[in-house]
């Protein structure tokens, strides 16, 4: 029975050693697994720095994106992928008008801009009618903006229009002149669409490798420095934001939204601020992301952006209330290490390299749920320990 | 100091809600430096005075106030909270508005902090300036600095002691240059003796440096020992006004509660000699707003218990507690058997029967007629009205034996309806109380807890429902223990009456005993204290 106790405000060492593993017990088993996986798939220790350092730099920024909205109190933006497709048109559009290079990307990023600025003001507004309930909400908000993202690059980019402004004869009718980008039909986007303009453009800026010396084979890295000075900016750039007083303001919001506007805090406004910022940085992200990938699947890419960056976010031992820019680092490396390995290491195993892309769908999903499970049951231990206080002057 | 113009004057100021007077005629004045100790019992107009003084829009959506409130010499009428903050007027809420991850640093500064420019300003505007730390905490510094305390500025809200975290809340107010004028409610409620002792010191301090304050609360032998002046509040009228060295906390008592002291009371039966039925030691209660600490009482069977005291003190935790309704712990026994907490099955197994203070929330199926209402706990808990088939395979609900039950309540007590199938929420407030005693009447309890019977009801009702009470527990000698805010009313019915104060039984004492008496517990002072001789106390 609870509350028998009369241990008052104090909590013994092994009360507390288990509270640590509890807080971290997401990572802690990424390590344990990864430690586990990575012997048995037989790659150099060589290739595995590689890959790691490439994924770090394309995925980091999506990742980084989720800290502001987490910070005021609104949880898991899923809402990023909104911002995922405005990146996704500018990529469109940059592409058909060849415009090639760092220029091609800071086209499409000049593009995607006041698109994932005017998605996230959207979804501000719909997630302030929805206090408390911010994730499945922005969840939600993410298909059906998926809806009218397909219809805008299904039906209305193209060489021709098949809709017109009645009366008028005048087309609706975004131009492609492309017709590699087109479908045979004429109008709507291919799903497989390469970026060869600006593949890599962007990792490759600053070229830069370095010799590595592990376990007796030397090898050579490529580091993607251009990426990387970018992320490093951003990091100081969040790190500066937290110190401001928007960033303070939403610090106060994410505590508690009652106290912060009885002392005068605009709310709402921050909390659309908060969700602008994390789509137009999603947008960002995903034209890193893509330039780093070379390809883009029109209508794909950005389904999965979401869900991997959050279950990235989450292994690296952020919640939904509390996450740090360490999180973001040691949650894309741990995800990702989990994902190169774990196809060898189900060959190996059981033979089967499917096992690999079954387990990435499965750990994502599967993370997600736990941390949320996690996250509710810590709360309740949280009121448990606050409850000691009750009875006497605790 | 009487030629100047006071700091804040208050004249005829009244108030009613929907035809309902709440305040009338209060008028008092307020000089630098002065403290003002404001007493009443709930419902005397306290809270109705502050939130006018504070510009709260309750009062706007009601039809604003009368008479007049004035500042300095100037007449002020304020539309909102922000209105009166920039006034000068600072209040400290009874409950914390402190942010738990914040420090203390960034409470005491919240939404005033100090920044400086940076270039992206001219970008972003003014929000995005930088904050400045180092200032932050100099004005941290010098409001805690000013209250005569010491806490360290770095702490976080969530890991300070509660007397910690009022400081905070106060050097919140102090912070604001223009703060003229303090609101205290209730500030020593949460707090260890030995805490409070510290507050009332610093709150002097803080009235030496000219700042006026006004200090609600119910703990009498503060008020005494801080205010200068103290103004008793009764049925929305000033009845006194008074310097705490022209009066002892006994003759202030008997002038908050001073109205119906000469009501007769009901013939004190007595019971001394009965088993104990219901036992609870240390029962602690989490129910918001009502927290018990540590209660530890017991009753008699057969008799009527009564537990009052103030709001929030926990008076109706203990029931809810004792039934499982919200999380509790500590020993109950009933019976002399220990009873498993937490879990209203059990409870209601046992049999105890409650009917809630929160009638339409706890109390009612609302969509649902009265006959389901008053047959739901006894089919649930006892399979009553119940046809079994098949060996009990299947169970039928009896409808005819709930219609024949419902009819022989509603003409017992009397409940003004349509017909049994009238739905509960079509009654009125107190037909809907009926039909929840009815419910508990069902189950044929042998301990009975009510909750706030009698708590927005006509007095026609109210008569009869206390009548149905008394019957009950003199017909089927079944235990009551009645939880009420109304003292008259617990004092007419019940036997012996429990006060709860801050979470603990403050003492029990047969209704008999004088109204002030009472008042005395309520306030949070022990009988020995405010030197009646042969009082019940418990060593506070």
């Amino acid at each position: 029975m609870m509350g028998d106790s009369n241990a008052g405000q104090k909590f013994t060492a092994s009360e507390n050693i288990r509270h640590f593993l509890i807080s971290n017990a997401v990572p802690i088993i990424f390590i344990g697994l990864s430690a586990a996986a990575i012997p048995l798939s037989g790659f150099s220790a060589g290739y595995l720095v590689q890959e790691m350092l490439t994924r770090l730099a394309r995925n980091s920024f999506l990742v980084l994106s989720l800290l502001i909205p987490i910070m005021a109190g609104m949880g898991l933006n899923f809402g990023m992928v909104l911002g995922a497709m405005a990146g996704q048109i500018g990529l469109i559009l940059v592409t058909d008008w060849s415009v090639v290079g760092i220029p091609g990307m800071i086209l499409a990023a000049i593009i995607s801009m006041p698109i994932a600025a005017l998605l996230g003001l959207i979804c501000g507004k719909v997630l302030n009618m929805a206090k408390g309930r911010e994730m499945v909400t922005s969840y939600i908000l993410g298909f059906f903006i998926n809806g009218v993202y397909q219809f805008v690059v299904l039906y209305l980019f193209g060489m021709r229009g098949i809709l017109s402004v009645p009366f008028t004869g005048t087309e609706i009718r975004i131009p492609i002149t492309n017709p590699q980008l087109v479908l045979s039909r004429g109008y709507g986007i291919r799903n497989a669409i390469n970026l060869t303009g600006i593949r890599r453009v962007l990792d490759n800026a600053f070229p830069f490798s370095m010799h590595l010396n592990i376990g007796g084979g030397t090898s050579t890295i490529n580091i993607p420095a251009g990426t990387f000075i970018l992320i490093a900016a951003f990091c100081v750039f969040i790190v500066w934001f937290r110190r401001t007083k928007l960033g303070q303001d939403m610090r106060a919001i994410g505590q508690d939204m009652a106290i912060a506007d009885s002392s005068g805090i605009a709310v709402e406004r921050t909390r659309i601020i908060a969700i602008v910022i994390s789509t137009m940085l999603a947008a960002f992200g995903q034209i890193i992301f893509l330039q780093n990938i070379g390809t883009m699947n029109t209508y794909n890419s950005h389904e999965q952006t979401g869900m991997f960056s959050i279950a990235a976010l989450l292994i690296g031992g952020a919640t939904v209330s509390k996450a740090s820019i360490a999180n973001v680092f040691i949650g894309v490396t741990l995800f990702h290490l989990m994902f190169v390995v774990s196809p060898m290491a189900g060959k190996e195993l059981i033979g089967q390299a499917q096992l690999g892309e079954y387990f990435r769908v499965f750990v994502s999903y599967g993370i997600i749920a736990v941390s949320l499970v996690l996250h509710a049951w810590k709360r309740m231990q949280e009121r448990e320990r606050a409850r000691r206080g009750l009875r006497g002057e605790g | 100091m009487p030629d100047k113009e006071p700091l804040l004057r208050v004249e005829a100021v009244g108030k009613e809600f929907f035809g309902n007077r709440v305040l009338e005629e209060v008028n008092f004045s307020l000089f630098p430096g002065e403290v003002l100790g404001l007493v009443g019992e709930n419902g005397a107009g306290k809270s109705t005075l502050m939130n006018i003084l504070f510009g709260m829009p309750v009062i706007q959506q009601t039809g604003g106030y009368e008479g007049r409130i004035l500042i300095d010499g100037q007449e002020v009428r304020f539309q909102s909270a922000f209105d009166a903050i920039d006034a000068g007027i600072g209040m400290v809420h009874q409950e914390f508005s402190l942010l738990p991850g914040f420090t203390v640093t960034e409470n005491i500064l919240l939404n005033r902090e100090p920044t400086a420019y940076n270039p992206l300003v001219e970008a972003f505007g003014d929000r995005i300036r930088t904050l400045d730390r180092q200032a932050m905490r100099r004005r941290a510094d010098e409001a805690i600095s000013l209250l005569g305390f010491s806490i360290d500025p770095d702490t976080l809200a969530s890991e300070m002691p509660v007397g910690h975290k009022q400081f905070t809340e106060i050097a919140r107010e102090i912070d604001r240059k223009n703060t003229k004028i303090l609101v205290l409610d209730e500030p020593t409620a949460v707090l260890a003796e030995s805490e409070a002792e510290i507050l009332i010191q610093a709150l002097r301090n803080l009235a030496g440096k000219g700042i006026a304050l006004i200090f609600i609360s119910h703990r009498l032998q503060e008020v005494m020992d801080l205010c200068s002046k103290v103004i008793v509040l009764r049925d929305g009228r000033v009845v006194k006004e008074t310097k705490p060295e022209d009066a002892t906390v006994f003759q202030i008592a008997s002038w908050m509660v001073g109205r119906n002291v000469e009501t007769p009371v009901a013939s004190s039966r007595r019971m001394a000699d009965t088993e104990v039925i219901l036992e609870a030691e240390k029962l602690w209660v989490d129910m918001p707003g009502e927290t018990v600490r540590e209660a530890t009482f017991s009753v008699r069977k057969g008799e009527i218990f009564g537990i009052g005291g103030l709001a929030g003190q926990g008076k109706l935790g203990i029931a809810n507690g004792i039934m499982g309704l919200y999380p509790a712990g500590g020993k109950v026994a009933v019976t002399g058997e220990k009873l498993p907490l937490n879990s209203p099955a059990v409870s209601l197994s046992r049999n105890m029967a409650f009917v809630s203070e929160d009638r339409r929330g706890v109390g009612l199926l609302l969509e649902e007629p009265i006959d389901w209402n008053i047959a739901f706990t006894a089919m649930q808990v006892q399979d009553k009205f119940v046809k079994k088939l098949l060996g009990g395979l299947i169970k039928w609900r009896d409808d005819a034996a709930m219609r024949d039950a419902a009819l022989d309540y509603i003409k017992r007590l009397e409940i003004r309806c349509t017909s049994h199938k009238q739905r509960a929420v079509e009654l009125s407030g107190g037909n809907q109380q009926k039909v929840c005693l009815a419910k508990a009447f069902v189950v044929g309890p042998e301990i009975l807890f009510v909750s706030e019977p009698t708590r927005g009801i006509d007095v026609g009702a109210k008569k009869l429902v206390l009548d149905t009470i008394q019957r009950v527990n003199e017909e089927f000698g079944t235990t009551i223990v009645m939880t009420s805010s109304e003292l008259e009313e617990l004092r007419s019915v019940c036997d012996r009456i429990a006060i709860v104060d801050s979470g603990r039984i403050s003492g029990t004492l047969p209704a008999s005993s004088p109204a002030e008496e009472f008042g005395v517990l309520m306030m949070g002072e022990s009988l020995a204290a405010a030197d009646i001789a042969g009082g019940n106390a418990d060593g506070r």
